[in-house]
């Protein structure tokens, strides 16, 4: 498998399917696990790190659950490719920073991201279309008893698994749901809502994780707290501040319609128009205008609806590593702000 | 007035601020203002945070901080503190005095409940129930006023919790 092999695929997260759809993008689980004695990434030197990365390489291969799973060692990927994988998800910004014994294994549905040292040995992601947290706890509790028969993971009875940072021991665990809520943004009411949030010691993140601007009107939220809980008991609890969300996002949404239909229409529809016809677009811009469009997508009110995978594939592909890779080629600022409305507008023909 | 740094555009933003008790003032535009508030907010990270939570409570003297090291990875508690990261999986065991409150304060919690590893799993299980049982003994001991009884029993459940667990045969 080769990273180009994605161009061609639409990323699990990106399908637009799933429950709840039109609110929640994707949903998303990582678990934190080590091996028992060997220093953490960080504090490993070499050699160590180096085995620690072939014995999360060996236990992958041994089970014919990974068959379709290809490890990518980050010594061997470029900068563009590597800015491509954050953009798809499938690794962290932190992750992109150093190489040396680094990797990151992926299926080939990208459903699966294992990075290898990262802050802990492994961070294991499963990532599923729409509101999905159990459907993807499923998946990643099964792999995870399936790399703990071969390796050993660093636990405690009463800490539970043992990470580089404290505040991941415990579970291990941080179940992550990306939200689109344009309606609770325009009605000034997001405020509030993040910061209810907070106050349930849940975290918000922007679109690309840790350390990152909400933009678009996308948000991410996750647990904070791994330990005293268990495993669903945490999911529950992030179920239950999801549904609430959602609820809001809906009844400020009607609210819109009810109230600025006008203003609402003309705000879409002003977004399409510009999508359709600029020569030169921001990234930024982009992500603002399209979340416009996806959410007169889903009210309907926009004359000519997308699938919602055409608009969700747009945020990916107007991504600048992204647009690097379809253009195959290296390109400044400038070219690909003319790149990508080029793309967009004939994406947009109708 | 022109800004400190750039020396181009007008100071918009005034600082004050004090570094080992002297005072010095500021006067930015806005552009290097952001950049300086970047910084500052740059400096104080998660290992500050972490490590002050860590310093709230002082059970034991510094000295002890100073020297205790993790046997298996070297690392040292003052290392900790500094990085906010851990060195390996046997510092919980080496720090367990200093992680523990720290864990709770950050959790609300220092009790695992969730998933255990499955070569783990039986002889986990094994000592929840153990442990269960001596909780309720506990409970009566306290209930009947044999205090004697009670602190023994609770010292055993004490230094059960701390065995760490043996692996099952492979299964």
């Amino acid at each position: 498998m080769q990273l180009n092999d994605f161009l061609n695929h639409t990323s699990e997260w990106l399908k637009g399917t799933g429950p709840h759809s039109d609110i929640v993008i994707s949903s998303r689980i990582r678990l934190a696990r080590n091996l028992t004695k060997a220093p953490f990434p960080h504090w490993a030197d070499k050699t160590q790190g180096k085995e620690a990365l072939e014995a999360v390489e060996a236990a992958v291969r041994k089970h014919s659950y990974f068959k379709n799973t290809f490890s990518f060692r980050l010594d061997d990927v470029d900068a563009v490719d590597k800015q491509f994988l954050v953009e798809r998800h499938l690794m962290s910004m932190e992750h992109a920073q150093k190489s040396e014994n680094k990797a990151v294994i992926i299926d080939t549905d990208e459903v699966i991201a294992i990075m290898v040292n990262e802050e802990d040995h492994l961070r294991i992601q499963v990532m599923q279309s729409g509101f999905n947290l159990f459907e993807a706890w499923g998946i990643i509790n099964n792999i995870d008893d399936l790399l703990s028969k071969e390796l050993s993971f660093a636990f405690l009875p009463e800490w539970g698994y043992l990470t580089a940072c404290p505040t991941n021991a415990g579970t291990g665990m941080r179940g992550s749901v990306m939200l689109h809520l344009p309606a609770l943004v325009m009605t000034r009411q997001i405020n509030r809502v993040l910061a209810a949030i907070a106050k349930l010691s849940f975290a918000t993140r922007g679109l690309y994780g840790e350390g990152t601007q909400a933009s678009g009107n996308f948000f991410q939220i996750s647990n904070q707290v791994a330990l005293g809980h268990s495993e669903e008991e945490i999911i529950e609890n992030i179920n239950g501040l999801i549904r609430q969300i959602i609820e809001q996002e809906n009844q400020a949404r009607q609210a819109l319609l009810a109230k600025n239909r006008a203003l609402l229409e003309d705000r879409v529809n002003r977004s399409f128009g510009i999508l359709k016809s600029a020569y030169i677009i921001s990234s930024d811009e982009t992500i603002e205008l399209l979340s416009m469009v996806r959410l007169g997508c889903d009210l309907g009110i926009v004359n000519k609806c997308m699938d919602r995978r055409v608009i969700n594939e747009l945020f990916l592909i107007t991504q600048p590593a992204h647009l690097q890779k379809i253009e195959n080629k290296k390109l400044t600022s400038q070219e690909r702000d003319v790149k990508r409305a080029e793309l967009i507008r004939n994406k947009l023909k109708i | 007035m022109l800004c400190d740094i750039c020396g181009k555009n007008p100071a918009t933003v005034h600082l004050t601020e004090i570094v080992n008790e002297e005072m010095t003032e500021l006067h930015l535009c806005e552009a290097c203002a952001q950049a300086k508030s970047q910084q500052m907010e740059q400096q104080f990270g998660l290992s500050d945070l972490l490590a002050g939570m860590a310093d709230f409570d002082k059970p034991v003297s510094k000295e002890e901080i100073v020297s205790s090291q993790c046997p298996n990875c070297k690392l040292a508690y003052t290392d900790f503190k500094k990085i906010g990261r851990l060195g390996c999986g046997e510092c919980y065991t080496a720090f367990r005095k200093y992680l523990g409150p720290l864990l709770k304060r950050i959790h609300g919690s220092g009790q695992h409940v969730g998933k255990v590893p499955i070569k783990l799993a039986k002889t986990i299980a094994r000592k929840r129930t153990s442990i269960d049982e001596l909780r309720l003994k506990l409970q009566k001991a306290i209930e009947t006023e044999a205090f004697e009884e009670a602190a023994r029993i609770r010292d055993q459940i004490k230094e059960l919790e701390k065995k760490p667990p043996e692996e099952n045969a492979a299964e």
